[in-house]
């Protein structure tokens, strides 16, 4: 521990609590407590297990739970995909050899890793948790150091419980003021990384802070912290508070009710000590904060929706002139041409970004009474988890969906990254609640726009991009 | 994994930034349970038609870079997914050096996992390198000495030197780390007392 008179960060105070040994160079052992496990990035690492003679060290700190490839719908008919099929089982036929904790495809728990992780009470402040996906920095909403690993790190946790790691700088994005009306945390998110680029964050930690955070859900606060990775941080983290611990009251994996108040005191010593140094800072006036729309194949191609798809030449760097080029080309849009005239073929609302039940209740409540657009080919929702699902479904929201012309799927990664059946047709423009507008993400040839639940639901129902504020 | 000390060969630009995991090797194509099988996938965008017809011409396939084991790029490469095929994929292809002016974090330690050396360099130099390799010049790369020299010209570049062990030695990582397993234990039983809610009984206590 840090002598308590040196003012530390958050992140400063979960590194040093999680340090096994320094290795020199600014290396040291880092220790793991939760692990998340999925199908697509853990095959080749119990493999390697295998090969080398090794097992798991501690599976008490392991959840495994298919998502990525996983079929949204028809679950009941046999997978046409047999490399879908032979992945899936590979997850299962892994989780039983080594003893996980495995949720299977049909059970209620089972979703997106990280809509997982939270909801069963297995995330918990201040501790480091890692995942084979980059938006592992989701859980950093509850003050836990999380980030995404590559498959050899997966393999190495499994293994030793521990990663070779170099600390990274810190950073704190603030955001003042009071999020307007219509605006929610995608839009915070979409802001900051329009301000610091996708590379702003690289080599950082970011901590958000100010009125705007502290204001936002638990939802929210992970809505934010995932798409961290998209400026180029690793992890993002948020300040545990009194809305962090009654999340994780009652929760299956979170502490039991004789050890719950020494953990929720452990909890709140985590927050940034008043006067600590960061290596960056930036201020955002969340006041300013409107709905916004990403016209490009980068999330930092991101403009308010009542702006005007940008001229290339306007933008200072070389590169950058020349990467928007590729970028108007890519997504069939012209220099000039209004946000709100952008014609919209298919419309998702999920992902580990936006399919939490405040995302499911704040789209219901744009589509309630209304009909998606005539010209929209596709309108999706994909719940997050089978029990965001089912609380939607208690709450009468599926009904809401459903009559106004959406398809009601079973959870998973879906369209974010189109490994299952549901993408996006070339040309097709795409409203999406998902976090990454890349070339080809969702399907080859689609066109991704960026934006919140409330926004894709307003863009379903008039059939192009339309301000949520008018709704 | 495979060492890496010196290389000496012809390098293919692809002076693009921000290029993500997603461009070096598609979702749809990670289905495979096996390291290998993946190269053929990368860069789809960049070398097949929309139909899936590979175009001649393209820079990692046509007659112009062939042979070429060093990868010259733009500013934050690799950024997005953590998906070790990425760094797979692009060894597939025959790439044992990238070079670009910055990396994101996750895909260059992904990298020197699989033996892949990363070099940063500023992005004047970069683009000297870009044109160097255009003109089919060779550039060598050398990791004990952290230069890396073409023509004329040498630049050096900063390397951890415990990732340079690790590629210059072909380390087994997860080896290594398990001759700290009595620290590791050490570690776990102070864990055991000051956050007990974080292990088996406490862990799964109430769970149904």
């Amino acid at each position: 521990m840090m002598p308590k008179t040196m003012p530390t960060t958050m992140y400063d105070k979960i590194w040093a609590n999680h340090v096994v040994e320094d290795r020199g160079d600014g290396f040291v052992l880092l220790y793991i407590d939760r692990h998340l496990v999925h199908e697509v990035t853990s095959p080749q690492a119990f493999d390697g297990l295998r090969a080398a003679g090794r097992t798991v060290r501690r599976i008490d700190s392991i959840i495994a739970v298919p998502d990525h490839n996983v079929p949204t719908k028809d679950r009941d008919q046999p997978n046409p995909d047999p490399m879908s099929t032979a992945q899936l089982e590979a997850l299962e036929a892994n989780a039983r050899e080594f003893g996980l904790d495995y949720i299977e495809m049909d059970d209620a728990r089972q979703g997106i890793v990280h809509v997982v992780g939270p909801e069963q009470g297995f995330t918990q402040p201040g501790v480091t948790l890692v995942c084979g996906d980059s938006h592992t920095s989701t859980h950093g909403a509850f003050g836990a150091l999380a980030f995404g690993i590559g498959t050899s790190e997966v393999e190495h946790v499994l293994a030793t419980q521990t990663l070779q790691l170099k600390k990274s700088k810190n950073m704190r994005v603030t955001v003042s003021g009071t999020l307007p009306v219509g605006c929610s945390a995608k839009d915070v998110a979409l802001a900051i990384i329009g301000e610091i680029g996708t590379a702003g964050g690289t080599g950082y930690v970011i901590e958000y802070a100010g009125p705007v955070i502290e204001a936002l859900s638990m939802e929210g606060r992970m809505t934010l912290c995932n798409m961290s990775i998209e400026a180029g941080a690793r992890a993002g983290l948020v300040a545990p508070d009194d809305k962090t611990i009654d999340y994780m009251r009652g929760r299956p994996y979170a502490p039991k009710a004789g050890q719950f108040e020494s953990a929720a005191s452990h909890w709140r010593a985590l927050k940034s000590d008043e006067g600590a140094t960061f290596d960056k800072e930036i201020i955002l006036d969340g006041s300013e904060i409107v709905p916004l729309v990403t016209w490009g194949t980068s999330p930092e191609d991101v403009v308010p929706v009542l702006a005007f798809v940008p001229e290339p030449a306007d933008f200072p760097d070389p590169a950058k002139q020349e990467a928007a080029e590729k970028a108007l080309d890519y997504m069939g849009l012209e220099a000039g041409q209004a946000i709100t005239d952008i014609p919209v073929d298919r419309v998702f609302i999920g992902s580990c970004t936006n399919s939490r039940i405040e995302d499911m209740r704040e789209a219901a409540a744009i589509v309630e009474g209304r009909h998606v657009a005539e010209g929209v080919i596709e309108a999706m929702i994909v719940p997050g988890s089978g029990l965001v699902k089912l609380q939607a479904e208690e709450e009468g929201l599926d009904r809401v969906f459903l009559d106004a012309g959406f398809q009601w799927r079973d959870p998973g990664c879906s369209m974010c990254l189109a490994m299952n059946p549901d993408r996006a047709g070339p040309g097709e423009h795409v409203a999406s609640t998902s976090n990454r507008n890349f070339v080809g993400r969702q399907g080859p040839g689609a066109r991704t726009h960026l934006v919140s639940p409330a926004m894709a639901a307003a863009a379903a129902v008039a059939g192009h991009f339309v301000d949520v504020r008018d709704f | 994994m495979q060492k890496f000390t010196t290389l000496t060969a012809t390098a293919t630009p692809f002076p693009r930034v921000n290029v993500d995991t997603d461009i070096i090797i598609p979702a749809k194509h990670l289905k495979s349970i096996k390291r290998t099988g993946f190269g053929e996938h990368a860069f789809e965008s960049v070398r097949y038609t929309s139909d899936g017809k590979l175009i001649d011409d393209n820079v990692f396939d046509g007659p112009r870079y062939r042979g070429s084991k060093i990868l010259i790029t733009g500013d934050n490469f690799g950024c997005g997914s953590s998906r070790e095929h990425a760094p797979w994929a692009i060894s597939e292809m025959g790439f044992r050096v990238i070079i670009a002016p910055s990396f994101a974090d996750i895909f260059s330690g992904n990298c020197v996992k699989n033996g892949i050396l990363t070099v940063s360099l500023p992005q004047e130099h970069v683009d000297a390198l870009v044109i160097a390799a255009e003109a089919g010049h060779e550039i060598c790369v050398n990791l004990t000495d952290q230069t890396v020299t073409c023509q004329n010209a040498q630049y050096g570049f900063e390397f951890s030197p415990a990732h340079k062990e690790m590629l210059l030695d072909g380390l087994d990582e997860v080896g290594q780390t398990l001759q700290s397993s009595a620290a590791i234990g050490t570690f776990e039983d102070k864990q055991k007392l000051l956050t007990p809610w974080l292990f088996k009984d406490g862990a799964r206590a109430e769970r149904s």
